[in-house]
């Protein structure tokens, strides 16, 4: 058997490449070119997009350049999103390289946060790290560290430093030995089928009797409509996606947060449609 | 994302000052009467889920310009950015100056989490006194 360890680092540098197209109503004073990258899953669109947008602001006039945001068949994407949910979400099942779109006008203010420096990606990070130990340790674990460990963990992140980065996370991953697990699995579930944002819910990684929590489990309570009968017999009619992978529902919940978290520490779960071909 | 309507959100409770009064005042004609007021503290009401709105605490910190009224009942289904929006319109704030909220005195929700979700989520918290109702704190920069 492979070490779990190396599933992390497996997690870490997931990469999909993706070509960025200047959309086609912006003024260019010279032809776009296409611009083509590997962006890491973990991380953020703004974080990662700085060669993107040296690129195209080289074509155009400094008074058509306001704040860059980008889109995939028409739906704007999330920057405080991790890349990998995005993908996941919306593009799961398309042929590579993932094909966005890159917008410097009419920034769509009802669909995205504006993301004026790295420093609001920073604040939604921790934020979300902070949330997560909320649910695992009440807050017990991150209000421990000190204020370099926490700069750490963005750091690691924001340099692509995966060592660097679970030096310190690995402590979040930490529990009680009598207690089997965290206190709550931090996760998000999202449907490519649905106007809401997500579902969270406060599930426990253990059973009263002992037993651990599955992902089925967890999908069973909080989004029944998933996990049909004919879903049990074999007709899939969505894929439970984390990390472009579909792990078996008898997958142990805890399993999965201590490996398949995001480096924000939540699981981020995308359900979409089995695709019918 | 749900586009945030206008601010929707209903006064709950009388005239501030008068901690826990369930007297409505003759003006909250036009505002819904708060059901949790009317219910005695001893009651056996079951928590959150089957209700349609949250109840809400929203306390200032630092030297933000405080709330009169601090009790509201929000629609599960507002966004933590309504919400900002809402409190930035309540204060007078100008779009520019930003506002920051927090939860359990440890993290900012996400900006696109309902509420409802966030009560869900924080419900269980040791922090909250007041576990029928969900505190938030803000802060503006």
């Amino acid at each position: 058997m492979t070490d779990d360890k190396d599933v992390l680092r497996d997690v870490w540098f997931g990469r999909i490449p993706t070509c960025f197209t200047l959309y086609q109503d912006e003024i260019t004073e010279r032809e776009a070119e296409p611009y083509y990258l590997l962006l890491p899953r973990v991380s953020y669109l703004t974080l990662v997009t700085d060669k993107v947008k040296k690129h195209f602001q080289k074509v155009m006039r400094q008074e058509d350049i306001s704040e860059i945001w980008f889109e995939y068949e028409g739906t704007p994407l999330k920057w405080h999103y991790p890349i990998g949910l995005l993908f996941d979400l919306l593009a799961s099942n398309t042929a590579l390289p993932w094909n966005i779109t890159v917008h410097f006008k009419s920034f769509p203010e009802k669909d995205l946060l504006h993301c004026p420096s790295k420093d609001t990606i920073e604040a939604h990070f921790m934020s979300c790290i902070k949330e997560a130990d909320a649910l695992k340790h009440k807050s017990q674990v991150i209000n421990e560290m000190q204020k370099k460990d926490h700069k750490q963990l963005w750091m690691g992140l924001q340099n692509d430093k995966f060592d660097q980065f679970w030096a310190i996370n690995r402590k979040l991953m930490e529990y009680p030995a009598e207690d089997n697990g965290f206190r709550y699995i931090p996760f998000r579930i999202y449907q490519a089928t649905t106007e809401r944002p997500f579902i969270q819910k406060l599930f426990r990684p253990v059973a009263t009797d002992g037993q651990l929590h599955t992902l089925g489990d967890l999908l069973k309570e909080v989004c029944p409509s998933v996990i049909t009968p004919e879903e049990l017999d074999g007709v899939k009619k969505n894929q439970i996606m984390i990390h472009g992978i579909e792990p078996m529902l008898e997958t142990p919940l805890q399993w999965l947060s201590e490996h398949l978290s995001y480096p924000d520490n939540f699981l981020h779960i995308s359900i979409i449609p089995q695709p019918t071909d | 994302m749900a586009e945030p309507e206008r601010p929707s959100m209903t006064l709950l409770g009388g005239p501030v000052g008068g901690e826990g009064a369930t007297e409505m005042g003759p003006d909250t004609n036009t505002l819904e009467p708060a059901p949790s007021t009317a219910v005695s503290p001893g009651s056996e009401e079951p928590p959150g889920d089957a209700k349609k709105k949250i109840d809400i605490l929203l306390k200032a910190v630092g030297d933000t310009p405080i709330m009169k009224t601090k009790k509201w009942a929000v629609e599960r289904t507002r966004t933590i950015q309504g919400l900002i929006d809402f409190i930035k319109k309540f204060l007078k704030l100008v779009a520019s100056e930003q506002l920051f909220i927090y939860v359990n005195q440890s993290f900012a929700p996400s900006p696109d989490q309902e509420v409802g979700t966030l009560y869900e989520v924080i419900n269980f918290s040791l922090y909250i006194m007041n576990k029928d109702k969900l505190l938030i704190n803000y802060i503006s920069a």
